[in-house]
């Protein structure tokens, strides 16, 4: 099973490849030129830390299975910062009076693009689909938690504020912050990046947590409270 | 298609290669700065990026009295099995299934160097 597990999953990074070198398309051609200087557009995703660290930007070759397109596409144009140490999150911190402060001279804007090239990129992006052994399509299933719940597994029971902010000056900084995951990201990625985080990117820093089927669903339902309300 | 064809086999050269085998053991300090500076900072002394708003400050891994209460065991399924493991809080994560017991050991061998301590007491 693992075996079938991995010769799939070679066959899915081929593909984003395959289409590069078959289209001509515009997206694709810009993604190439002014944007696999700092992200990945084929994987595999770095097995090594060095690897982890080297890395100038998100690993762009499975967009298609983790953005959605509206995000992507109003992103590109007017970016908005993500992670708030960057990354790696080592190489823009320094040694503050009372501890460990992001040194945000280190941090720089994320190029912008037009209207027509944002829309070019997002449809090349979206074909991107590696991993798609990772996801169950539709194991999603929406449905509500209460705020005060929510938060209270995010923060109390489960941890996870430490490393992720749920409004913009509250929670951890290590990791992306989480109150614009519900507007940007698949609800099938989240669950299955939560599952095992390890499964997309070997060794990232964030734990896995073992968390339910259960809870998993929860704070997807979480994240997307926190999206609606944070779009007010 | 030349060029095509060469870097499929790339591609594939890659992916047998990285995905078919375990993941190369790390040295102890790479693994603490990837894994651990986060919350107990640059220097180990339990200040990391991530302290602002945790409602428990992360263990100073420098300060050798608190360190020595414990023996390696503990710590050991400290960082396996998370704080709660060993009644502590969920602020310190479940390291097991991201890092070996290999690298967990060595990371307890670091540990007691920041410490200039051993846990025998
Ligand atoms: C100088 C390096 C650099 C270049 C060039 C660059 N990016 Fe990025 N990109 C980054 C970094 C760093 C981030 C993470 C930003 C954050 O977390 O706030 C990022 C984030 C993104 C994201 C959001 C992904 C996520 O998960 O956070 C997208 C989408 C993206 N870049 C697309 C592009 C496209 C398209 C181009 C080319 C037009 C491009 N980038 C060029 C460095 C770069
Ligand atoms: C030790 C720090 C840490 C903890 C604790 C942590 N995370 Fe993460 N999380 C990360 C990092 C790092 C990433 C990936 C960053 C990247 O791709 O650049 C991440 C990514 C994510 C993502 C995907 C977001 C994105 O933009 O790609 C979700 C969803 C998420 N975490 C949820 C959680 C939940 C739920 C918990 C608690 C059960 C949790 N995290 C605990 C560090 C952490
Ligand atoms: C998300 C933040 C976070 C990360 C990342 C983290 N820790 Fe911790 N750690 C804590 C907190 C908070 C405590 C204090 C727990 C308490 O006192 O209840 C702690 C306590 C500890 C303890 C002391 C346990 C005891 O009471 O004796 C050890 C040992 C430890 N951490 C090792 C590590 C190692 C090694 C890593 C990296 C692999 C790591 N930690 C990563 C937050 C973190």
């Amino acid at each position: 099973m693992e075996h079938c597990q991995r010769y799939l999953l070679c066959w899915l990074l081929l593909l984003p490849v395959a289409v590069n070198a078959s289209g001509n398309d515009a997206g694709m051609a810009l993604l190439q030129k002014d944007c696999s200087g700092c992200h990945d557009l084929t994987g595999p995703a770095p097995t090594t830390i060095a690897g982890v660290w080297q890395r100038q930007g998100p690993d762009l070759f499975y967009a298609g299975n983790k953005y959605k397109p509206a995000w992507l596409k109003t992103w590109l144009q007017k970016p908005v910062r993500i992670r708030p140490a960057g990354m790696y999150y080592g190489r823009h911190i320094k040694e503050g009076a009372d501890g460990d402060v992001i040194d945000s001279t280190t941090l720089k804007p994320h190029p912008r693009l037009n209207g027509e090239q944002a829309k070019a990129v997002t449809e090349a992006l979206m074909s991107l689909r590696a991993g798609s052994h990772l996801i169950n399509e539709g194991e999603y299933k929406p449905g509500k938690i209460s705020m005060a719940m929510g938060e209270l597994m995010f923060d109390k029971f489960r941890g996870c504020l430490a490393c992720h902010e749920i409004e913009e000056g509250y929670g951890g900084l290590s990791g992306p912050e989480v109150y614009s995951a519900g507007n940007r990201l698949q609800e099938d990625f989240m669950i299955s990046y939560m599952r095992d985080p390890q499964a997309w990117d070997p060794r990232i820093f964030m734990p896995n947590k073992h968390l339910k089927d259960r809870d998993l669903q929860k704070f997807v339902h979480f994240f997307r409270a926190l999206a609606a309300e944070n779009e007010q | 298609m030349k060029v095509m064809l060469s870097r499929v086999m790339m591609v594939l050269l890659t992916c047998f290669l990285s995905s078919t085998q375990v993941l190369a053991a790390e040295k102890a300090e790479d693994l603490y700065k990837n894994y651990c500076w986060q919350c107990h900072g640059m220097t180990g002394n339990g200040n990391g990026v991530n302290v602002r708003d945790m409602s428990v400050q992360p263990r100073d891994h420098t300060d050798a009295k608190e360190m020595s209460a414990r023996s390696d065991d503990e710590i050991f399924k400290a960082i396996k099995e998370g704080g709660q493991a060993i009644s502590k809080s969920v602020l310190m994560p479940p390291w097991g299934g991201v890092l070996s017991d290999d690298e967990i050991h060595s990371l307890v061998k670091y540990l007691r160097h920041l410490c200039q301590c051993s846990g025998n007491q």
